[in-house]
């Protein structure tokens, strides 16, 4: 039981084809905040990165692979700071 | 796969590896508390902010971030690689991995001196010219960098001592959960720098 999750073993190549997503990726972002997108360019470049650090946390660190938990778990986490930050800007725009 | 030999050994892999991602947690609340500081800054100084992004160099903060993402890869392919019982290939990606955390450290240097040489470091009288959300900038470009480079030197430590593991064969393809803990701290420093690359070099 104990043991389970240690039987998957992912791929080199699943490795490498993340890499090479998240490698285009981040010349996507680079050559978007290049151009001069005004209020979308901080958008455009936080949503690539959320993307990013999704693909690291499901492939790189296994949460797609290990027991479901380990996901929720950081989900949750993700969710709390998703809600202090929404409740901070909260304040700062409309005080 | 169940080994007799080994029932008697207390070990606990799953608790080892729910504690490394608590840490984590910590960690990321840690930065996250960092990033609001940083938006909330932003949002108050918009103008300031612009300006002094424009003084921090893209094409560093870019090869930075490919570094680190093959480096994220490499210890990433380190553990499909023990659970192959290819010790050597282990050693060798584990190796690659602290031999591109040196080269993101030196880079970070000279980005580092270059700012320094041109009077731009906390407390400095130039900075303490410029505008007041200038000094907060790089303040926090100072201080999130930092703190991203010390775990960047911790990863380092870390994954050199389990290398030394993977050396004397304590480390192998039935227990490698503190080779997947490195991993894991690795991949935290390289999900610390997705976010900081954009804030940092990309928005000005």
């Amino acid at each position: 039981m104990e043991k389970e999750q240690h039987t998957h073993i992912v791929k080199y190549k699943t490795y490498i084809f993340v890499l090479i997503a998240l490698l285009f990726m981040t010349f996507a972002s680079v050559a978007i905040t290049s151009i001069n997108l005004g209020p979308y360019t901080v958008s455009a470049a936080l949503l690539l990165a959320s993307i990013k650090s999704i693909l690291v946390l499901l492939i790189f660190m296994h949460l797609k692979f290990d027991k479901k938990f380990y996901g929720i778990m950081a989900a949750s986490v993700f969710l709390l700071l998703a809600c202090v930050i929404f409740i901070t800007f909260l304040d700062y725009l409309y005080r | 796969m169940s080994n007799y030999a080994h029932i008697d050994e207390h070990r606990d892999d799953e608790g080892a590896k729910i504690g490394m991602w608590l840490f984590i947690f910590t960690e990321l609340l840690l930065f996250g508390g960092l990033f609001i500081v940083y938006s909330v800054y932003r949002y108050i100084n918009p103008e300031a902010f612009h300006l002094a992004a424009e003084e921090l160099d893209t094409f560093t903060g870019t090869v930075n971030t490919v570094i680190l993402l093959v480096s994220s890869m490499t210890i990433a392919m380190s553990i499909s690689s023990i659970q192959y019982k290819n010790k050597k290939l282990t050693l060798i990606l584990m190796g690659l991995t602290i031999l591109l955390a040196a080269v993101f450290m030196v880079n970070k240097y000279f980005e580092w001196s270059g700012k320094i040489s041109h009077g731009i470091y906390p407390g400095s009288p130039t900075l303490m010219e410029a505008s007041q959300g200038e000094i907060l900038f790089f303040g926090l470009y100072y201080a999130m960098t930092g703190l991203h480079a010390l775990h960047i030197i911790i990863g380092v430590a870390f994954i050199a001592y389990v290398m030394r593991l993977v050396v004397k064969n304590e480390v192998q393809h039935d227990n490698f959960t503190i080779l997947e803990n490195s991993g894991l701290y690795w991949h935290l420093v390289d999900l610390i720098w997705i976010f900081l690359f954009p804030l940092f070099y990309l928005i000005t």
